[in-house]
């Protein structure tokens, strides 16, 4: 339905678009002015950015974070989803198991850093292991709390079709619960990527993370350092987006719609 | 002319003995239901009614079996009830459609054990019983109300259940949507002759719909009074008799309140 307030399309675009040329020229001069040395304008930026992708180096980091966050988010979907939903669905485990979450929970994964390097050694299973964290407590949150908000209403029709415990909770009580956990998972991807980025620059030695140290470390190149910085953003931004698309999937999409 | 069914003259389908309900909440025990007793003829069509929260859908409930009598038993076929069960629908007063199933899926929801042929039959069958032809891709949220609430009576039918529990089903629709429904529901009832229990507050949906409208008093609830409503469908509801029973309940329910 289009309704008279909506923007136009090329209207769509054209404001962000504004806005980040806006951005980019407020940088530039901001660094024209103040006749800085150490920091990077745009352009320098821009230079930087293709000088890494001439050596053939940022291919291999892009890979190396992507590869932790899939390792450390998907242990975190496959160990955290069975456990937050057998939370859920058994509210006596999860008053005896909840205290000790609750105190688990608001540690930074940045705080485990060390703990993780005395477990996993220097490497890669100790930056896995941060993600692992920093993922798997929002999915089990989420899955808690997807569960006991399912309606008694749906659960007793449920019942009433005479499903056996086993299929309540497969037919009804997860798809039911389905739209929380798909945005406990999207936030938790997203704390996965703030967390990959911090654990390279500790434990390992490859990864955009670890470019952005090794840039600063070696030869203060800040404009290696920006260009690192602005293509965290825009992977992260990528990944949020690709996940927003399982939102509109039809079978979730009445969880995302304040009508319905 | 003999147009209405006295429970005696058939099979007694659903037997209340002497139930009451008592809730402990915070130590505290407030009675609920006080000595129910009731019987209902097999495909007989009985509305409880009474004051907003006076224990009618408790009742109810507690025939479905989603609640056990703190003492009292009912009875179905003669079986006491001890759960829910496939044979006896409960259709709910809220939003009972599952939103993540098309209207397909919602109604071969309980056809989970037949094979696939005889499931897709019955689900085309009463898609077609309730109207729903050419929404068997889409979801509910995009169905109106009054097709939701369809949606659930037939995703109960498609069970072929023997007894209906609807909990004031029509509640949440527009009272044109509201008028639409009942006559879907007779139409639907004289078809397949269930025994339907039917919860309302409504006086005139009360008289329209029932064979028998059970008068239950304000907390804790008791059956006041038990009205025949004998008048032949389709019902004219201006006739005398109509408007003498109705305004009949209306005295009954005006004594609750003053009690």
């Amino acid at each position: 339905m289009k309704s008279l307030a909506e923007p136009k399309k090329w209207e769509r675009y054209f404001w962000p678009i504004l806005v980040s040329a806006l951005f980019l020229a407020l940088w530039h001069y901001s660094v024209i002015w103040t006749a800085t040395r150490i920091f990077p304008s745009p352009l320098d930026v821009e230079r930087g950015m293709a000088e890494l992708l001439r050596e053939n180096v940022l291919w291999g980091d892009i890979a190396d974070s992507l590869r932790r966050v899939a390792i450390g988010f998907g242990a975190a979907v496959v160990l955290g989803i069975p456990l937050g939903l057998t939370f859920g669905w058994y509210p006596p485990v999860n008053q005896v198991v909840n205290p000790t979450m609750q105190i688990l929970r608001p540690i930074s994964p940045i705080a485990w850093i060390p703990v993780s390097i005395i477990f996993f050694g220097v490497g890669d299973d100790a930056a896995i292991f941060l993600i692992f964290l920093g993922a798997f407590f929002p999915i089990v949150v989420a899955c808690v709390d997807g569960v006991s908000n399912v309606p008694s209403v749906s659960r007793r029709a449920g019942r009433n079709f005479g499903l056996a415990p086993w299929q309540l909770l497969a037919k009804v009580v997860f798809p039911a619960a389905l739209p929380q956990i798909i945005v406990g998972l999207r936030i938790a991807l997203g704390i996965a990527w703030l967390v990959v980025v911090a654990a390279e620059m500790i434990a390992v030695e490859s990864g955009l993370g670890y470019l952005i140290i090794d840039s600063r470390n070696s030869g203060k190149r800040y404009d290696l350092v920006v260009a690192a910085m602005l293509l965290i953003g825009l992977i992260g931004l990528t990944l949020d987006l690709g996940f927003r698309r399982l939102e509109r999937i039809k079978s979730v999409r009445w969880g995302f719609r304040n009508e319905s | 002319m003999e147009p209405f069914v006295t429970p005696a003259a058939v099979d007694t389908k659903l037997r209340v003995e002497h139930v009451n309900i008592v809730f402990d909440r915070d130590g505290k025990s407030t009675p609920v239901l006080n000595d129910i007793s009731l019987e209902v003829g097999d495909g007989e069509f009985v509305c409880l009614l009474g004051p907003s929260g006076c224990g009618k859908s408790t009742l109810l409930s507690t025939m479905a079996g989603f609640l056990s009598p703190t003492s009292g038993e009912i009875k179905i076929d003669g079986e006491a009830v001890r759960g829910p069960d496939p044979r006896r629908i409960f259709v709910f007063q809220e939003r009972g459609v599952f939103p993540w199933l098309t209207v397909e899926g919602n109604i071969g929801f309980g056809l989970f054990k037949l094979p696939r042929a005889e499931r897709e039959r019955r689900i085309a069958y009463y898609v077609k019983m309730v109207g729903l032809e050419g929404f068997e891709r889409t979801y509910p949220p995009e169905l109106s109300g009054g097709m939701k609430q369809r949606l659930e009576v037939a995703r109960a039918l498609a069970v072929n259940p023997d007894m209906l529990f609807l909990d004031e089903p029509f509640g949440a629709l527009d009272s044109i949507t509201r008028l639409i429904m009942r006559g879907e529901l007779l139409r639907i009832w004289e078809a397949e002759r269930k025994t339907v229990i039917f919860v309302t507050h409504d006086i005139d949906e009360a008289v329209q719909l029932a064979d028998r409208v059970v008068v239950m008093s304000a907390r804790p609830a008791t059956i006041q009074q038990i009205v025949n409503i004998d008048i032949p469908h389709p019902r004219d509801i201006s006739s005398p008799r109509y408007l003498e029973l109705r305004d009949g309940i209306f005295k009954q329910i005006g004594l609750a309140h003053k009690l």
